[in-house]
């Protein structure tokens, strides 16, 4: 086909997806719902260990009463590791994942 | 709760497991690595919280404890402690109703354990709330 023309493709552009590795992805710090603690020592000990007002600390005690978990913290694996073992001294049921 | 925490501490014990919980439900291994960093001192902080319960009673005789704010969120903490254990030991549930679950064990047997533990655990849950009061207000 010398010579012809050749059809102007236009390239597709591949969208540029970059995988986070999984080392740079953020670990989470869980607390799980359990029957003996009081609501209001929940929602004391979130403002006391995270600095989060009453009313942050409210809604995050309410998610993990009534849908059984929530996300109390977010960073780096070492910094979860040491949320979750200052919650366990405060006696609230804390697990590490990386989601 | 000392003993518990000191010449009786036993890994498969329920109320061991609760107060000291997997850091990695679903890896052991890692979960393993951590505790040889962070138990000691875990166990530590609680054997010394419920010191400071035992340190702040008064002697024989005497009715009345003033805590300052550390004291008072030592014995949160401990109280906190104590309450899981019961908690585990009296299968507490969500849905269970204090109240209810004494009245009806007092009609079983009136001299039962249970009924003195399911006194203590609630008069730990009030005693808990109102030092929360107290240190929030």
């Amino acid at each position: 086909m010398e010579g012809m023309a050749a059809p102007q493709v236009i390239p597709v552009e591949e969208p540029e997806i970059q995988e986070v590795p999984e080392r740079d992805r953020p670990w989470v710090t869980i607390v799980w719902n359990d029957p003996v603690n009081l609501m209001s020592y929940v929602t004391w000990v979130f403002q006391k260990l995270f600095g989060y007002n009453k009313e942050k600390a409210e809604k995050l005690m309410l998610d993990v009463h009534r849908k059984g978990k929530a996300t109390v913290s977010s960073g780096a694996r070492e910094r979860m590791e040491h949320d979750a073992s200052r919650l366990h001294a405060y006696g609230l049921w804390a697990t590490v994942d990386q989601p | 709760m000392v003993a518990l925490l000191t010449d009786g501490f036993d890994r498969a014990d329920p109320v061991v497991e609760r107060l000291f919980p997997d850091v990695y439900p679903d890896d052991p291994a890692s979960t393993a690595d951590l505790r040889q960093y962070i138990d000691g001192d875990l166990k530590t902080a609680k054997i010394d919280q419920a010191g400071a319960i035992l340190a702040a009673l008064p002697a024989a005789g005497g009715t009345e404890v003033s805590l300052d704010d550390e004291a008072a969120e030592a014995w949160l903490r401990a109280l906190n402690d104590v309450r899981l254990a019961l908690g585990i030991r009296l299968e507490v549930r969500d849905d269970m109703d204090i109240e209810e679950e004494l009245d009806e064990a007092v009609l079983r047997d009136p001299t039962s354990p249970r009924v003195g533990q399911l006194e203590l655990y609630g008069y730990l849950g009030l005693l808990q709330q109102s030092l929360l009061e107290a240190l929030t207000s």
